[in-house]
């Protein structure tokens, strides 16, 4: 029987394999930031353990980073990211710290260098790592112990995951995005669809999207419950890596694509679930709720929580984000706007974003933070920051900014936004504040009008 | 990590579904760099509601949390499970896991133990009806106990072994070191580097 990409790329790293226990897995790259890594670098003191692998190894400052220039004013951030630094110099791993040109959201900078590469085993102490799969290799996210893990062994023990193919069908129409596709996957799987599960997205829609758009697909596997996501890499893929500073050259490119052209699912291998769905019928999509599952149409109405899966989650959700069952989607005015995150902070992002706001005014707050150093530089050759700063939106510094509330952008409580990012969870930008997931094209049209809106709205 | 076998505790019912790991301990907690002092902030936005479950005196000092399905969900943050243990937390039951959650916490020590659904409704009821209830969860015997009641649960042979015995990881994969050795060599050679 024929094999899935997610078993081929799993049994490639099987370093041992025994009766009765986990497979020993090796990981070829694990990407590291401060938040999730100072207890880990500790445990490796505390046992007089090294770095076995520093140059499989890389590491950023994002999540604490202020996005105005300036160092970090809050003392805690500060200790948290000056921590990072000693202990990259101290285990010789490279890092990039703010203000290097290499510096960048962490999902963000591994396929901008080409580190991020087809086949690989890719893990970071972060959920989204599940990013990295949109080149066909398997990427998760894990915990301070096992960061500890790979730095001490380069390898982690797991069992394999389930396997789950969404089969994407159709074309997505004009004006509907790779965001608006997750959104709509997840809203309908569940937030605990996916748990257990490797997913393999496929299908023509999958197939015509973008290295970045993929990307984005990928990223928010995770808000579906699923341990990775992955494409199977085809020539917009190689095209994206070719000339990348860490992509090979010369006869090892070929013979590395020779083999990145055998990570497909081969035509008789079987999936242990698979869930189909016609992009054709999408269209722009939104949350209402509190978790990232409960999305609907822009051109729908705030749910009734009785007609829900799980009427008590949304009766709560509409109580936390102050809204009531019935309301046009249309009809929610928010005060924030926020470009950027591991989800859509890349330069196809804010060019999207730039197209609507070309022209015209914002009338909301509207942040637009680039997800790299490099990406800021690239939107500036390319003269978006102008059409941001002309149409009174803040042009920021790299960083994970109002993706999270652990670095000065935050929500203030009760206030709302519209967002690019990928969680929607009570609090996550800020006390109390509400948050709507959507799409850069959303984002944008939004900040124009006040309201949630799509592109196609604005006259 | 510290050996579970099998604890005796008080239950406290948390009846909401989606318990994300933002809910368990936000993210303004996760700028210490110590591995303690974690419990401060455990549900901390919640417990600033004085109606909230963590903050009646009936559940003082209960060491099982009963949760509604898909418990830790989201962010990858260990964290999450810091902050349990440190309030006093030995066991989380639930009818769903975030994937990393589960992993983390079994790394630490914290029993995530998969009951169905209906058996965590009777559970959080009994504990509502009767916040003194005892109940009983024996790893070895893969079973949960109380009031004359009892459920079995699952759990890997290996990771159930690893538990019982506090045994640690690192040290355990660093005995087929030469399994990596091997591994490396035969690696490709034009997979990338980050120097
Ligand atoms: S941008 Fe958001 S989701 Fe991505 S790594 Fe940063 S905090 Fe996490």
């Amino acid at each position: 029987m024929g094999r899935t990409l997610a078993e081929k790329v799993w049994e490639q790293h099987v370093v041992r394999r025994a009766e009765g226990e986990p497979d020993l897995l090796y990981i070829d790259l694990h990407l590291v930031h401060e938040v999730t890594s100072p207890q880990a670098f500790d445990g490796l003191r505390m046992a007089g353990r090294k770095v076995r692998r520093p140059d499989l190894t890389i590491a950023t400052e994002d999540h604490n980073v202020p996005t105005v220039l300036g160092p970090i004013s809050d003392p805690v951030s500060k200790t948290q990211v000056e921590t990072l630094r000693k202990n990259c110099a101290e285990f010789g791993v490279r890092l990039h710290p703010m203000g290097d040109a290499g510096q960048g959201v962490v999902h963000i900078i591994g396929p901008q260098f080409g580190l991020t590469q087809p086949g690989m085993t890719i893990v970071c102490g972060d959920s989204h790592t599940s990013t990295h799969g949109a080149f066909g290799g398997i990427a998760f996210g894990i915990g301070t112990s096992e960061v500890e893990h790979v730095l001490a062994t380069q390898t982690l023990p797991a069992y394999r995951p389930k396997t789950m193919a969404i089969e994407v069908s159709g074309e997505l129409p004009t004006g509907v995005t790779a965001k608006d596709l997750i959104l709509a996957i997840i809203a309908k799987i569940g937030t605990g669809g996916g748990q257990g599960y490797i997913v393999e997205y496929r299908g023509e829609a999958v197939r015509k999207l973008s290295m970045e758009g993929r990307m984005t697909v990928c990223n928010m596997s995770i808000e579906a419950g699923a341990r990775a996501g992955m494409i199977a890499p085809d020539e917009t893929t190689f095209e994206y890596l070719k000339g990348r500073p860490h992509a090979p050259t010369g006869a090892a490119w070929d013979a590395a694509v020779e083999y990145w052209k055998s990570l497909t699912t081969d035509a008789d291998a079987v999936f242990d679930t698979v869930v189909e769905i016609d992009a054709s019928t999408l269209t722009p999509f939104v949350t209402w709720g509190t978790n990232p599952g409960q999305g609907a149409p822009l051109g729908t109405a705030v749910p009734v929580p009785e007609e829900t899966d799980d009427p008590a989650a949304a009766r709560r959700a509409l109580e936390y984000m102050g809204l009531t069952a019935g309301t046009p989607l249309r009809e929610i005015a928010v005060d924030t706007v926020f470009v950027g995150s591991c989800t859509n902070g890349r330069l196809e992002d804010l060019r999207a974003a730039a197209e609507v706001l070309r022209g015209r005014k914002v009338v909301t707050r509207t942040l637009i933070v680039p997800g790299s150093m490099l990406v800021k530089l690239q939107a500036e050759q390319e003269g978006l920051h102008e059409v941001f700063k002309a149409a009174g939106a803040e042009w920021r510094e790299a960083g994970c900014s109002m993706c999270l509330g652990m670095n000065p952008d935050t929500l203030a409580p009760g206030e709302r936004s519209a967002s690019t990012s990928n969680r929607n969870f009570e609090g996550r930008q800020g006390k109390g504040g509400r948050t709507h997931l959507v799409s850069p094209a959303v984002a944008a049209a939004t900040a124009v009008t006040g309201k949630l809106t799509a592109p196609a709205d604005l006259a | 990590m510290e050996a579970f076998t099998t604890h005796t505790g008080r239950v406290v019912p948390l009846r909401r579904s989606n318990v994300d790991t933002d809910q368990i301990i936000p993210a303004v907690w996760l700028k210490q760099v110590s591995r303690t002092g974690f419990e401060k902030g455990l549900f901390s936005a919640w417990r600033e509601d004085p109606g909230f479950v963590l903050n009646q005196p009936a559940y003082q000092g209960a060491s099982i949390l009963v949760s509604g399905p898909d418990f830790g969900t989201g962010s990858s943050r260990e964290h999450a499970v810091w902050a349990l243990q440190q309030y006093g937390f030995r066991v989380v039951i639930a009818a769903r896991f975030g994937d990393i959650f589960r992993n983390n916490s079994t790394k630490m020590g914290l029993l995530p133990v998969v009951l169905p659904a209906e058996t965590v409704e009777a559970l959080q009821s009994a504990a509502e009806a009767d916040p003194a209830l005892e109940v009983t969860v024996d790893l070895g015997e893969r079973r949960v106990v109380w009031a004359g009641e009892s459920a079995g649960f699952e759990i890997d042979d290996y990771t159930r072994w690893r538990l019982m015995e506090g045994l640690d990881d690192i040290g355990l994969t660093l005995r087929n070191a030469d399994d990596i050795a091997a591994y490396e060599n035969g690696r490709q050679s034009w997979l990338p580097t980050t120097v």
